[in-house]
């Protein structure tokens, strides 16, 4: 400890450099702790298997419907408590420009399966009550100005009635709000029909629904209730796959881009440009001070006391930025993380930071420090 | 001695005694070289999708869907449309007097890439006359499907991503099983992303009925796009809308432009940042170096300017090289690289190749000039101010 007024006077002897390259390292490492951090949040939520929600598609596509027979299967299979089943509608106001996220759907399994939704009982008899009902999120509502018991006129680009014409239109029964935290999904900001009545007025796919979403009791056993709901249907024309919520959200973003490939080339680069910035001020440091640590030790000091000296300005330059960096990283992870399903920097990933930055310290202050190590007293005063 | 002379004198020694400084000043050009590839490349990827998506074939081509409808995939067109469309005015005619229309239903099925991962692929149903429309779809392998069987031919993009679809392997489709029979290229467009199988075929075995989900037409060459467009807009019994194939496919990739092009800015400004304080760092400790130069430059009755303005043509002499190795690298490691996404509008997996364009690799040095300026900037206003007698009195 007695040291370590040298190693800060060290630190400090060019403060303009010294805070500089504290910088560009807390830079380097918030973007480390950042792409990292998403990126095995993104990793983690993937893997999660214990899900409370399942979600059920057609094996052969997302896109591709199925029987809605299946619900009362499904029922049968145990630890499932409810189940909501919904079928994209594509919808429009007014024209293209203005979608609607229009979901048509069973209320009631809805607001047992989504209680993030806050829909009231109330608004579920408001449903059965009125088949062309429409209970619609804040935020739709907010956008084009609906109130309750407006008729809405919907396009679709899909759907043609049984009159051959593709107009619907929906009286808004109620409008909901979901929980705070619950806001981005896009659950909370879509506008939900009755399934049993555009199913009747539909012309073509009918009886059919596009998505199963089931709650469970225990989230633990997901993969073995999501194997038996892919059971009621093996070897039918409508083979399903079911898998978590979480996991078929992620593989939906993993399908953008491959994001490990990303993220490992941008930090490799980032990281190799740091290493490269930080041992050339260690060393310029270093070569500067020759005469002052030759000081040191004709005082006395000895060779290994000097090499460890600046191998540990090294240490303490590095660690204390690259922690300063991380702990940017999870600020800016918590605020813009929420977005792709990540929410903190996993400890592995800081943990494996505080690793880089101990070897960058290494590599950056050893070739300095050994030669500080082997300076000959004579030589360096005189200046050689 | 004129300013201008006074500035080449100086730069001129500046850049001469550029090698005795190699190592703080690779600094600047590796730092810049890092942010110029990260942000060239991720662009890349986003000039890749759009080319691959602008890739038509030769004839001019109109593709209608239903109103709305922004993707193939979420149109549906009756029976009865898909004929009005092919006898509307406007539409070039084949060998026999045909309408060259081909309606074509586009779906997406679950199909393994070869690393295992998920992905979507897009099916795409051909009657005999698309193939007279879509005449840059020629097979490199097999054989074309025969009407009413389950076969299906890959594109050439799509065969290598996706595992078991190789020619000669079958595939379960929903309830049927399917013969990979042939493969085919399309001049690089984004048709090669796809499978393409018997219209009919496919519509029954997905239980999709006697509609589709969009007709491409060529254009008579007499008149062009404008007369079929007023002949589908003025039929009132049409609910669709009609683009030029290069609009349609444009507006594909305004999704996955924005979201790349977000990425590369924030990724490519947070890096930017780092490299900035690696350009101060390297030139204030140029300038330090040099203190007795510059102050015996001064004393013998040169002006401030000149060592500013050297000092900036220094960084951004290092910024431009560092420029240059950063374009180079982005276009070494990933210029014609196959990746994939589900682009946007696009629906199904899009395959492309990153395209590092010149118009990218401006913006690269565009952005390296900055790093450098804003870097050379506030040492060079220290050596201006630099008192020339401490300086001079300096070690």
């Amino acid at each position: 400890m007695k040291y370590f007024v040298l190693i800060w006077a060290g630190l400090w002897r060019k403060k303009t450099r010294t805070i500089l390259t504290m910088l560009s390292i807390m830079v380097a490492f918030l973007l480390y702790g950042l792409l990292q951090g998403v990126n095995q949040g993104i990793r983690a939520t993937l893997n999660d298997t214990t899900n409370s929600r399942l979600w059920t598609s057609s094996k052969t596509s997302a896109g591709i419907s199925m029987p809605v027979s299946l619900l009362e299967q499904m029922k049968t299979v145990k630890g499932v408590t409810s189940i909501a089943h919904l079928s994209f509608f594509g919808g429009f106001y007014q024209n293209s420009k203005n979608p609607v996220s229009v979901f048509a759907t069973n209320v009631e399994g809805l607001a047992a399966v989504y209680p993030e939704l806050r829909i009231t009982a109330e608004q579920i008899s408001a449903m059965k009550a009125t088949r062309t009902g429409a209970l619609i999120g804040r935020p739709v509502a907010k956008k084009y100005g609906w109130k309750v018991g407006d008729k809405v006129p919907i396009g679709t680009t899909i759907w043609i009635k049984d009159d051959g014409l593709n107009g619907w239109a929906f009286d808004v029964i109620g409008i909901f709000e979901s929980e705070p935290q619950f806001a981005a999904s896009p659950l909370s900001s879509a506008f939900w029909i009755n399934y049993d009545y555009w199913d009747e007025a539909r012309r073509f796919d009918n009886h059919r629904v596009q998505q199963f979403i089931t709650r469970i009791d225990d989230p633990t056993h997901a993969t073995a209730i999501s194997a038996q709901i892919d059971k009621l249907s093996s070897n039918s024309s409508d083979e399903t796959h079911t898998q978590t919520e979480n996991a078929a959200l992620q593989s939906a973003l993993k399908k953008i881009a491959d994001i490990d490939f990303i993220v490992n080339a941008v930090v490799y680069a980032v990281m190799f440009t740091l290493l490269f910035l930080t041992a050339n001020t260690m060393m310029q440091s270093t070569r500067e001070r020759i005469p002052e640590l030759a000081v040191l030790k004709t005082l006395g000091f000895p060779s290994s006391a000097v090499c460890a000296l600046v191998l540990f300005e090294s240490g303490v330059l590095c660690l204390f930025a690259a922690m300063v960096g991380l702990l940017l990283s999870a600020v800016a992870v918590k605020i813009i993380g929420s977005s792709v399903g990540a929410t903190i920097v996993p400890s592995t990933v800081v943990g494996y930071g505080v690793l880089i930055a101990l070897v960058l310290a290494v590599i950056s202050g050893l070739p300095p420090a050994l030669r500080a190590q082997r300076l000959n007293i004579v030589d360096a005063l005189a200046g050689r | 001695m004129s300013a201008i002379s006074q500035i080449a004198a100086v730069s001129a020694m500046n850049v001469r005694s550029l090698p005795q400084r190699l190592g703080t000043s690779s600094v600047v050009v590796i730092g810049i070289a890092g942010v110029v590839a990260v942000l060239i490349s991720v662009l890349a990827m986003s000039a890749g999708f759009i080319r691959t998506l602008q890739k038509t074939g030769p004839e001019s081509r109109a593709i209608v869907v239903g109103t709305g409808a922004s993707t193939e995939l979420v149109s549906v067109l009756s029976k009865d449309s898909v004929s009005l469309i092919a006898d509307s005015s406007g539409i070039a005619k084949g060998a026999n007097g045909q309408p060259l229309a081909s309606a074509e239903t586009v779906l997406i099925v679950n199909l393994n890439k070869r690393n295992g991962d998920e992905a979507s692929a897009p099916v795409r149903g051909f009657t005999d006359i698309s193939f007279a429309v879509h005449p840059e779809i020629k097979l490199t392998q097999g054989r074309l499907f025969k009407r009413g069987l389950t076969q299906i031919i890959v594109g050439k993009s799509a065969q290598r991503l996706y595992r078991g679809i190789d020619v000669g392997s079958q595939i379960k489709l929903q309830d049927s099983i399917w013969t990979v029979v042939g493969a085919f290229e399309s001049n690089g467009s984004a048709r090669e992303s796809e499978l393409i199988a018997d219209e009919q075929t496919l519509n029954s075995a997905f239980h999709r009925g006697s509609g589709a989900s969009s007709v491409w037409v060529v254009l008579d060459p007499a008149g062009g796009f404008q007369p079929f467009k007023d002949a589908i807009t003025s039929n009132p019994r049409l609910q669709v809308e009609a683009s030029t194939e290069k609009d349609f496919e444009t507006n594909q990739s305004d999704q996955i432009n924005r979201i790349l092009s977000l990425v590369a800015y924030v990724l490519g400004g947070i890096m930017a940042i780092g490299a900035i304080f690696g350009a101060l760092n390297t030139m204030y400790s140029a300038v330090s170096v040099r203190s007795r130069e510059i102050a015996t430059l001064r004393a013998i009755g040169f002006g401030p300017v000149p060592v500013v303005i050297s000092v900036l043509l220094e960084a951004l002499l290092l910024a431009l090289m560092g420029g240059l190795i950063g374009a180079l690298i982005a276009w070494g490691l990933f210029n014609g690289l196959s990746v994939d996404s589900v682009g946007g509008g696009f629906g199904g997996q899009l395959i492309f190749e990153l395209a590092v364009t010149p118009e990218l690799v401006a913006i690269g040095f565009l952005w390296a000039c900055g790093i450098g300026m804003i870097g050379g900037l506030f040492p060079a206003m220290r050596a201006a101010r630099l008192p020339v007698a401490t300086a001079l009195r300096a070690a």
